[in-house]
């Protein structure tokens, strides 16, 4: 658990973060969102001590971050970031190696930890002996991955973490990243300025402005309730998009028709809409049959789904 | 005896002894200086990282210690050091210095800032961050620093020879002085293949992959430390006193080598620069050295010179050499410096000598002092009438009849006049004359003799005791062979000679060479 309390950090008489406070629960993935220069990153930072705060605590699992040295603080958190920052001079195995290292491992758990998570990061074998710069840049990105993984922290701090990679590789290494066991175990703060990243990878997103925390909730509390204009803005052209994603068929269940006409496969109500729409668009099935949690089953059509999102959104703003 | 006409090769091979130590000394003081240059500017170079603001300070210093001429260097040492392989190493490790400072500077903050905040980020010490990251990313950067450093000190090793630390100059500013090319390209030759040699290693090391450079960098220390331990080679010590000759004495029948076989003297002789010699025996560093009896510092310095009982040492009278085609010239040219013609004694000459050497007058004002006590001054002419361009050698007798000369010339001619003075021996200034570079400078009938024109023994020691007959033998040998004319004789004898400390003198009852040798076969 990672908790913030009223952080503050001045670069000469620029205010960067001013009076930052939230809490990551244990396995929570919170995302720092906001455009460049709104003290995110600074905000991350300063939870490992990369920068010390001026005002305000940070604490992991109750102790204050101030309280430990900050070598030993930053070996047991993972700290993932956009341009990697791999030792061009170290071997991709001595890369994921280097904190165990420091933590003197012996080689052989080293050894089996490191192949361990090269396979669940689809790295080939080979690659061990290579140097960085023979790594694709989505390779490249997930041996940064591994080498904040290898020690298996329970806190993992992101910065921008698929920022230098081209869309393709993003998306399907987002996809990855979502997938993978060891991810969904940790404590990850991480910070981004793609809105549509934030809300794949979060579970609550606290949106900044300025140095100061705007809004804090999950991405479907910013998208229905946000708490004022500028969180308004700041989704409004991704919206319709962005709500696609969020809204699960668990959501608009009440606006969808009764019968269920078939049996056979069916997917579970956690299906976003968007998910749901690309499931009915690529598989040629001309209807989808859903089991909702209370075990009811329902099947639909294109029509039918678009139609039930149309109602719920009205619905949303009715309210 | 007519070295010339031996090959290069026939030269070092005869003198392989001599060229094996010389070649080790050299690559041993190199590495001794470099390897304490490392020590010192790597640090430095690394806290200057860490510490901005200091950067230009340090890099400023060093930059500056870097542009002091080497000689003036080693001369600023002698005081502090004494002479040999101290001064030189601290010489040679301040130039190597700047190099390796910088390039340990530019290294370290050229370094990726994302890979430096990966490895903090990781929680990496500071001290672990240095060496697992920094220093190793830097290494191309560092190892081209030191490149440059190893070439740089394989060139000013050479001036070692100046204060008695040996290395392939001994060989190199010989062969300047004694007008002997085989023995320049002896030193010259080596030390130029030493300086590709290394450059062309330490650039295979600097361009080799992290790899192979991690395993390289464990070998590299140990060979820098076994070449700089070549230096450390023993010397055998013959006597209990030390003498300190210059390169040309050394390899002169007047000098060291009819020391040897006219008087059998027999003495631990280390070789060493005019300039920092006499320096060297008033700070006891040296018992007995070659010097010139007419040198100011005999007075300053409080030196003896040892009688030449078996004449050794034949007269050097000075006169000015002129080119025949300068003089027709310049009609007006021989008549004017014949003006100084018999002026000036061999005590006259000491004492303004001494007058520059010690009480650190400026070379122009003894020289006019001294034409306007004798009548001889008369203000410039400011005349455009052609240039007649003057010469002189390295040291401050020739400044100072330099300076005389252009003044006689501007005052009663209408000629135009420009100095070249300091130029670094017989061999440099004599060419220099030939080849049309200057017109005139003054030189000495021993040097013509035995330098330039170089005839065999039997008649070098015919001519060697007798005033009149040198000059007229060099007049006309260079009229004949050079197309060169030499004017009057000024007057005084400046000839080579032994000294010691007078005090040491008197303790040990030597006053000739032969007490010398004497005393040195007791002891």
């Amino acid at each position: 658990m990672i908790e913030l309390k009223g952080i503050s950090k001045n670069f000469g008489d620029t205010r960067a973060v001013k009076q930052v406070s939230f809490k990551v629960s244990e396995k929570e993935t919170l995302v720092l969102l906001g455009t460049s220069g709104c003290g995110k990153t600074t905000t991350l930072k300063m939870i490992n001590r990369l920068i010390e705060p001026d005002e305000g605590q940070v604490l992991i699992n109750g102790e204050n971050v101030i309280d430990q040295d900050p070598d030993m603080l930053r070996k047991g958190i993972g700290y993932v970031m956009q341009n990697i920052g791999l030792f061009p001079h170290y071997t991709i195995a001595e890369n994921i190696a280097l904190v165990p290292k420091l933590l003197k491992w012996d080689k052989e758990k080293i050894k089996s930890r490191t192949e361990e998570l090269i396979q669940k990061l689809h790295l080939p074998e080979s690659t061990l002996t290579m140097f960085p710069h023979e790594l694709s840049g989505g390779q490249q990105q997930r041996v940064g991955l591994a080498r904040a993984l290898v020690t298996d922290p329970s806190v993992l701090l992101m910065d921008e973490p698929f920022g230098a990679l081209d869309n393709v590789t993003r998306a399907s290494i987002q996809k990855e990243f979502k997938a993978l066991e060891e991810l969904k175990r940790k404590t990850i703060v991480m910070v981004t300025h793609d809105v549509q990243e934030a809300f794949e990878l979060a579970d609550r997103i606290c949106l900044m402005d300025k140095g100061e925390v705007v809004q804090i909730g999950t991405p479907k509390e910013l998208l229905y309730k946000p708490v004022n204009d500028f969180a308004r803005n700041f989704l409004a052209s991704q919206r319709l998009a962005l709500e696609f994603k969020v809204v699960v068929i668990q959501d608009i269940w009440a606006y969808l028709p009764k019968e269920s006409l078939k049996d056979g496969d069916s997917h579970s109500a956690d299906l976003s809409v968007w998910e749901a729409m690309e499931l009915l668009r690529n598989n040629n099935h001309s209807d989808l049959r859903i089991t909702c949690s209370n075990q009811e089953n329902k099947t639909i059509n294109f029509e039918q789904l678009t139609k039930g999102f149309n109602q719920f959104q009205n619905a949303q703003v009715h309210e | 005896m007519n070295e010339q006409q031996q090959t290069l090769w026939q030269f070092m091979a005869g003198q392989s002894d001599k060229l094996l130590s010389q070649t080790l000394q050299h690559v041993g003081l190199t590495f001794i200086s470099l390897l304490f240059a490392i020590a010192i500017g790597l640090p430095l170079g690394i806290l200057i990282a860490r510490k901005r603001k200091l950067s230009g300070t340090v890099l400023g210093i060093a930059g500056v210690l870097q542009t002091v001429p080497s000689i003036a260097l080693l001369g600023f040492m002698i005081p502090v050091l004494g002479i040999g392989a101290k001064p030189a190493i601290v010489a040679l490790l301040i130039y190597a210095l700047l190099p390796i400072i910088r390039n340990t500077y530019t290294g370290i903050i050229g370094i990726d800032q994302h890979v430096k905040e990966a490895a903090r980020a990781m929680g990496m010490s500071k001290s672990q961050i240095l060496l697992k990251v920094e220093l190793p990313l830097a290494m191309p950067v560092i190892l081209a620093g030191i490149r440059t450093a190893t070439v740089i000190n394989v060139g000013v090793a050479t001036l070692a020879s100046f204060i008695a630390a040996g290395g392939l100059g001994e060989f190199i500013f010989g062969g300047i002085s004694l007008n002997n090319t085989n023995m320049i390209l002896a030193g010259a030759i080596p030390a130029a293949l030493l300086a590709i040699i290394l450059d062309a290693l330490l650039s295979l090391i600097q361009k080799m992959d992290f790899k192979k450079l991690r395993k390289a960098l464990y070998v590299f220390p140990v060979v820098i430390l076994i070449l700089g331990g070549f230096y450390a080679l023993p010397t055998a010590y013959g006597s209990t006193l030390t003498a300190g000759f210059t390169p040309e004495f050394m390899g002169r029948q007047d000098g060291d080598l009819g020391l040897k076989s006219t008087y059998g003297l027999k003495i631990h002789t280390i070789v060493i620069s005019d300039a920092v010699m006499y320096k060297a025996a008033f700070a006891k560093e040296l018992d007995v050295i070659s010097g010139y009896s007419t040198d100011g510092r005999l007075k300053a310095f409080d030196l003896k010179i040892l009688d030449d009982d078996k004449h050794i040492f034949p007269p050097y009278y000075a006169a000015p050499i002129v080119r025949e085609d300068a003089l027709n010239k310049f009609p007006e040219l021989e008549k004017t410096l014949n003006l100084l013609a018999g002026k000036i004694t061999d005590s006259i000459m000491t004492d303004l000598n001494y007058k520059t050497d010690y009480l650190h007058q400026q070379p122009e004002r003894v020289a006019k002092d001294f034409l306007i006590s004798n009548g001889l001054y008369k203000a410039a002419k400011n005349g455009h009438n052609g240039t007649v361009r003057i010469g002189s050698k390295i040291f401050g007798e020739q400044y100072i009849l330099a300076e005389m000369y252009s003044m006689l010339i501007k005052g009663n001619t209408d000629y135009d006049v420009a100095t070249k003075t300091g130029l670094g021996g017989t061999k440099i200034c004599f060419d220099a004359l030939t080849n049309d570079q200057i017109d005139f400078y003054p030189e000495y009938t021993g040097t013509g003799l035995l330098v330039l024109l170089q005839p065999n023994l039997k008649i070098a020691k015919e001519m060697a005791h007798d005033k009149e007959k040198t000059y007229n033998y060099v007049s006309t040998e260079f009229e004949k062979k050079f197309k060169i004319k030499w004017l009057k004789p000024i007057g005084f004898n400046n000839s080579y000679a032994l000294m010691m400390r007078q005090k040491q003198s008197k303790e040990l009852n030597v006053n000739s060479i032969s007490d010398l040798k004497n005393y040195l076969d007791k002891n």
